[in-house]
């Protein structure tokens, strides 16, 4: 029976095609999610096996496929761990084959931190049924009992001793029924050796050799470069071009206009002008010299300090209903001295090291393309569209992705690699600059939040108003949609924690005049920025400390079910049974991250502590920050301390560097000057002028605790980056008494 | 016709005398283990030895690399053992690894000049080298194993470690 999931599992598949070995592969039928619904079409009969998700070949390597993009997560390792654990297999004898894209796999989109979620339950099973089939043809082999026999490291034993290995039953197991998986024994979670366990990556030795390919890394075929100009503003249009001393560069090759986009601007190309060269500095030379004329559109007005205004002027007028308890504006309103607070945050960019880049090639029946994608099979759709193909045609090979936060979920280069490849009829890698990934990206939304509490004699929240405003990423998928999709509120907006008789949250409409996209934790960031900071605030107006006011004002230990309050909820697409909204749960990480920092402590003059507690991606999290604050202003992260509560994990080394790495993401927030607009252009261009945290603005200390438990897997990848910059924020007011409402926090403490 | 030394061998190379070093090892010889991240030196991605000293490929025009050690992260052991590599291996440094090569140059050349360096000359050395995925503690840590097992054994030179030309 299923431990986690309500899902419909019902076969496993096995076949011998693939030469002699045993496969092993899941099958998902019925009514399950869309994001679920994969369905495992027969083995290949060609040698590799990689379509599958395990083999046991007759040497006794096994291969893994995981079919998740790896961008630091480790997710080829865990994938690895977890069906290795369950089949018994030896770890040496594991080999992990990266999937192409392939809606086969079922869902490969691989971002808002589910892979694991999504994935441990059959990846178990899988892993169980070879163990159950190696068990079963040692003991057919014998005459005994099944029950007799054991798998242990790629080894079955007989109780009289004897033993056969995985590789001498290879061939047996091909005549044994795969079990169904409710005759499974899946371990116990204290008989697991691999799961939940610390286990180094199974790619470091490549990384520190640099042997590790990332999208700019394939060399075959051996591409040309193609570096492309494209239109400053969303929406543009090349009016003309004059690439006459772009052809005169030495080694440029050809240069191919890119049609604009027409609708919304889902994960299409922004158009431009692409120049090919034989290698990338003649491309970067022959762009410098292109002389391009643009049609700006109606977004050449965007201008982010009166759009400012404009989101600053939504969140202080009534909006439309999102959740409501009680009578909060009556409260509010009879209510001379409440505490009122408006938080702005700019866009962000998510910059990973490595800018977007794919290699294609384009055949008149085909195109092959490699990219750092988190997604191939929308790689598939995206470039099918854009080649007029169709999508099974497209062959997406997953490089390993040097970083991508969201932004490699939006194939829109891999579209470009493939135009220019069907125009040249050359295979083509373009590669994006830096300048190209801070200019032309999706951007995580410019945000406005107000919020205003009543409090009553004991300092508690009578009432609660909060009212948000954010250009909605609905807008990347609808054309001048200005009303966000509901999981965008759903992502710690409609979950709000606060207990109080009188809530009232409401959302207010934006236009995109940028393309908008997730970004790590997505609206998470500024929902929880200024949720957090206003308990702190509200704390010091109450006088009682942080920590116990944030206990005291989400409340007791209770499954907070906020669709009785009127409010639509997806709850991150998780069945709300086996992931409810678990207050004690969140108060668990609150506590557990007080002990670990010591909270209360007496501090230096000029220290402070903060803290934030969340849930996202089904995660909770709590941070302690310590700063320090000079009399100049000068702020310098002493350490952070987290506690996170994940549910079951699978690499608990991996959950602590995503969790440090994720908190370390989060002062991007705080520092950077973020991305800003002028006649619709991005003001930034590089990370001299696009501030992302370095080591110096880093604590050299980010420790952090996992609270182990056996409940249901949840994500790992995004949570620690919300609750860092309000924790952050709560410390520096803790430190000088600055309250930091807009962000970046740039000279506000030098005032 | 330039002739620049990489990782102990002597190329050729015939084209544009103000290529960045970074595109001459990358698309010419195929040594993808310099990154390009940002190329305007901002990120230390593209970091490479000179002469046994760190510096950004992406902005050294080939030219003024002639008839000096070019050393890559492909050349800077056998078999990635370096006590830096060994470091970065026992702390589990790496998430995506892209940056990891540049940092693991930048932190050898530290060491190779300054085998006990304090936490702020630490920091002051690394923060030229951007890592998104923030695995910051961790590079320093390692910085501090590295240090431990290089100055406890013997100093660091460019000779033993594969810069020979």
């Amino acid at each position: 029976m299923s431990q986690y999931f309500d899902m419909q599992r019902r076969k496993f598949l096995k076949s011998s095609a693939a030469l002699g070995s045993l496969v092993v592969g899941t099958c998902f039928l019925g009514a399950a999610p869309r994001a679920l619904a994969g369905v495992l079409t027969p083995p290949s009969d060609t040698a590799k096996t990689a379509n599958l998700f395990v083999a046991l070949r007759p040497d006794g390597i096994v291969e893994i496929t995981c079919h998740r993009s790896e961008m630091g997560q480790q997710i080829r390792t865990a994938v690895a761990q977890i069906v290795a654990d369950e089949m018994e297999a030896a770890w040496d004898k594991i080999v992990v084959i990266q999937a192409k894209g392939d809606p086969k796999y079922g869902d490969q989109n691989t971002d808002g931190s589910r892979s694991i979620r999504f994935n441990l339950q059959r990846l178990r099973e899988m892993g169980a049924s070879v163990r159950y089939m190696m068990q079963h043809a040692a003991a057919k082999r014998w005459g005994v009992e099944p029950s007799s026999c054991s798998a242990v490291q790629h080894l079955v034993t007989h109780t009289s001793g004897k033993t056969f290995t995985y590789a001498e039953l290879v061939s047996d197991a091909l005549s044994i029924t795969p079990p169904e998986a409710d005759a499974l024994t899946l371990k116990t979670r204290e008989e697991w050796r691999y799961i939940n366990t610390g286990m180094a990556h199974i790619d470091l030795q490549d990384i520190v050799t640099g042997k590790a390919t990332f999208a700019a890394d394939v060399r075959a075929p051996k591409a040309l470069v193609a570096i492309i100009e494209r239109p400053p503003v969303v929406g543009g249009k090349v009016k003309s071009v004059d690439d006459t001393a772009t052809r005169a560069v030495k080694g440029v090759i050809d240069v191919v206009s890119i049609p604009a986009p027409t609708g919304a601007p889902q994960f299409q190309p922004k158009g431009g002008v692409a120049v090919v060269a034989e290698n990338t500095w003649a491309a970067m030379q022959g762009r410098r010299a292109l002389k391009i004329e643009w049609d700006d559109g109606p977004n050449g007005d965007y201008n982010s300090e009166s759009f400012k205004a404009q989101l600053l002027e939504t969140v202080n007028a009534p909006q439309e209903m999102v959740r409501e308890k009680g009578d909060a504006a009556s409260v509010l309103a009879n209510d001379t001295d409440k505490l009122v607070a408006d938080y702005y945050m700019p866009h962000l960019t998510q910059a990973p090291m490595e800018p977007p880049c794919a290699t294609a090639m384009y055949y008149e029946d085909r195109v092959d393309v490699w990219a750092s994608t988190q997604n191939p099979q929308a790689d598939m759709e995206t470039v099918g569209k854009m080649v007029g193909m169709e999508k099974e045609k497209i062959n997406v090979h997953v490089t390993m992705l040097g970083g991508a936060f969201g932004r490699k979920s939006k194939p829109d280069f891999s579209a470009e690699a493939a135009y220019v490849s069907m125009k040249t009829g050359k295979p083509i890698r373009v590669q994006w600059t830096r300048e190209d990934d801070i200019q032309h990206g999706y951007y995580h939304a410019v945000s406005a939040q107000h919020i205003e509490a009543s409090l009553n004699d004991q300092g508690g929240i009578e009432a609660y108003l909060h009212r948000t405003a954010f250009a909605p990423i609905a807008s990347t998928f609808a054309e001048g949609a200005n009303a966000p999709f509901s999981f965008e509120l759903d992502l710690g907006f409609t979950d709000n924690p606060i207990l109080t008789p009188n809530l009232k949250l409401e959302r207010g409409e934006a236009p995109a005049k940028a393309r908008i996209g997730w970004m790590r934790s997505v609206t998470n960031i500024f929902h929880a920025f200024a949720v957090q900071s206003f308990i702190a605030e509200a704390a010091h107006k109450a006088g009682k400390d942080q920590k116990d006011y944030l206990l005291e004002v989400i409340g007791p230990d209770r499954v907070l079910d906020v669709t009785t309050q009127n409010a639509k909820y997806n709850n991150y697409w998780g069945n709300k049974s086996v992931y409810p909204l678990d207050i004690a749960r969140l108060r668990g990480a609150i506590e557990k991250v007080a002990d670990m920092s010591g909270w209360g402590r007496e501090l230096p003059k000029g220290r402070g502590l903060g803290i934030a507690a969340h849930r996202s991606f089904l995660t909770y999290i709590a941070t302690v920050v310590e700063v320090e604050v000079s009399d100049s202003g000068e702020l310098d992260i002493i350490k952070s301390w987290v506690s996170v509560d994940a549910g079951t994990v699978v690499n608990t080394d991996s959950v602590i560097n995503q969790t440090q790495g994720g908190s370390i993401y989060g002062i991007t927030t705080a520092i950077s000057g973020g991305i800003t607009f002028d006649e619709g252009r991005v003001q930034q261009s590089n990370f001299h002028d696009f501030r992302v945290p370095r080591m110096s603005d880093s604590p050299l200390d980010v420790e952090v605790e996992i609270i182990q438990n056996g409940e249901a897997p949840a994500g790992v990848g995004e949570p620690a980056t919300p609750v860092y910059a309000p924790a952050l924020c709560n410390a520096i007011f803790a430190a000088c008494g600055k309250r930091i409402r807009t962000l970046p926090i740039g000279d506000q403490l030098k005032a | 016709m330039l002739t620049l030394t990489v990782n102990g061998k002597n190329y050729e190379f015939s084209g544009d005398p103000t290529t960045p070093v970074l595109w001459f090892l990358r698309d010419e010889l195929d040594l993808t283990g310099p990154k390009f991240g940002c190329g305007m030196a901002q990120c230390g991605a593209c970091t490479v030895h000179i002469d046994g000293v760190a510096q950004r490929s992406c902005v050294l025009p080939v030219s003024a690399a002639v008839g000096r050690k070019i050393t890559t992260i492909e050349g800077l052991s056998e078999d990635g053992d370096h006590p830096v590599q060994k470091a970065w291996l026992d702390n589990k440094v790496p998430q995506c690894g892209f940056c990891q090569c540049g940092q693991i140059m930048q932190a050898a050349s530290l060491l190779a000049s300054n085998p006990t360096p304090t936490d702020e000359e630490i920091v002051a050395t690394m923060s030229g080298n951007i890592c998104r995925c923030g695995t910051y503690p961790r590079i320093h840590k390692a910085i501090k194993a590295a240090s431990k097992s290089i100055a406890g054994v013997e100093y660091y030179t460019p000779e033993k470690e594969g810069e020979n030309a």
